[in-house]
């Protein structure tokens, strides 16, 4: 799953460059609100998944989004 | 459970009123870059509103609305047994513009009018209320209203809500007819989420104050005072994809029916992407789904009625099942199946 997540959360996030599993994601310069609604929209319905904001104010790097994935699939 | 079931009742009339006034989200906003607007209006897929002149209240476009009923000889006044006003802006905070509504559309004094203080799922309630006074033996015809003038709610300078709302006011007939099956309706709320969409200051628990007509800068730049709504627009969103999904499947298993039975679903119109969503998330045909939040934005409980007036028209000469579904400000959460046959709709009207 890790390395297809990654392309997707790429094309996703509009990255120039790859993304890696220790970015802190909230600190890309194209993250912002609207990102964060198709991040949770392309989670949903790739993984079945609804992220709940709780949780993911909690999370800071890619890593932390793929761990829960995992852990909730 | 809040599910409700009818058989033999229906939309005999439908007309709609808009402001002629078209507000183009790209270049008419003065507090946002066209990079900015674009970025969010793309998203919203809101391309266009319509915005009520300062001294056009949302009851002068449900006027208008009401009146191409009656004009159209399709209608008695006097058979009109009850009036329902579902709006969050009225034109006093008392009376119910319902009641002024009446008189002003010269109805008999022996018509039931009130008001019902709901957003975005207010069209299924006030069409579940409708049926429910409409079963009733002595009731002829009942008038379900619903209208906003949402523009005048929200800060233009707010990222999360500057862009999407719009004015717009429809008027329905609901009455008896033998000729329709059954109707179900299922109704949920979640007040625990009730701060999500709100207009904090003005009420009686947060009286108006000098300072609460000051624009305050927010977390994502944007600006509202306590006077104006404001929208968590994630935590709506979290609320929307886990839980109308549910309801919609829930309703058409009420209704012993499934989605390849209904003809059009009819959802309000919150946002493009978040409407989009639903439709893959619920696997449905996208040509099933009407549109019509690129011309008018989100226009609260009228959402789904101008929807069904501006894009159905033409197309409800035959029994068509629609699946209707209504959620928002609350937060609040209605679906319905509902045969809709060969109601009298009159064109889509600007004012």
């Amino acid at each position: 799953m890790d390395s297809k997540f990654l392309d997707q959360l790429t094309e996703l996030l509009e990255m120039e460059t790859p993304v890696k599993p220790a970015d802190k994601f909230r600190d890309y310069e194209n993250w912002d609100s609207l990102a964060y609604l198709s991040l949770i929209s392309f989670v949903d319905e790739e993984y079945g998944i609804v992220i709940p904001r709780d949780d993911f104010g909690k999370m800071n790097t890619v890593q932390d989004i793929i761990d829960f994935i995992k852990n909730n699939s | 459970m809040a599910v409700f079931k009818y058989r033999g009742i229906g939309i005999s009339g439908m007309a709609g009123a808009v402001p002629k006034e078209v507000y183009n989200n790209y270049t008419d906003n003065p507090n946002f870059s066209l990079e900015d607007a674009k970025a969010i209006v793309d998203k919203t897929g809101i391309f266009e509103r319509r915005i009520a002149r300062p001294e056009t209240c949302a009851s002068d476009l449900a006027y208008a609305a009401a009146t191409q009923l009656f004009s159209s000889g399709k209608f008695e006044k006097e058979h009109t047994d009850a009036l329902i006003f579902v709006s969050q802006t009225p034109d006093y905070r008392m009376p119910a513009t319902g009641i002024l509504m009446q008189a002003r559309l010269n109805l008999p004094k022996s018509c039931a009018a009130f008001d019902v203080n709901l957003g975005c799922s207010g069209f299924v309630y006030g069409l579940n209320l409708a049926y429910s006074l409409a079963s009733q033996e002595g009731i002829r015809n009942v008038m379900l209203i619903n209208a906003e003038t949402r523009s005048k709610v929200y800060s233009f300078k707010d990222r999360q809500t500057g862009f999407l709302f719009g004015d717009a006011a429809t008027a329905f007939i609901i009455s008896k007819n033998s000729s329709l099956g059954s109707s179900v309706f299922k109704l949920d709320s979640d007040g625990e989420k009730g701060n999500y969409i709100m207009a904090k200051s003005g009420g009686y628990r947060n009286p108006s104050t000098q300072d609460s007509f000051i624009e305050k800068q927010q977390p994502d730049g944007g600006f509202h005072s306590d006077e104006q709504g404001y929208m968590d627009g994630a935590g709506v969103f979290e609320f929307v994809i886990t839980q109308v999904p549910r309801s919609i499947k829930d309703t058409l298993a009420l209704a012993e029916t499934e989605r390849e039975k209904i003809d059009y679903f009819v959802f309000h119109q919150a946002n493009r992407f978040m409407n989009d969503h639903l439709i893959r998330k619920l696997k449905l045909e996208p040509e099933k789904v009407p549109y019509c939040l690129h011309r008018f934005g989100n226009t609260s409980s009228v959402s789904i009625p101008l929807t069904m007036v501006s894009e159905l028209s033409d197309k409800l000469n035959q029994t068509k099942n629609l699946l209707i579904s209504g959620f928002g400000v609350g937060l609040s959460l209605g679906s319905a199946v509902i045969p809709v046959h060969s109601p009298e709709v009159l064109p889509l009207i600007e004012i």
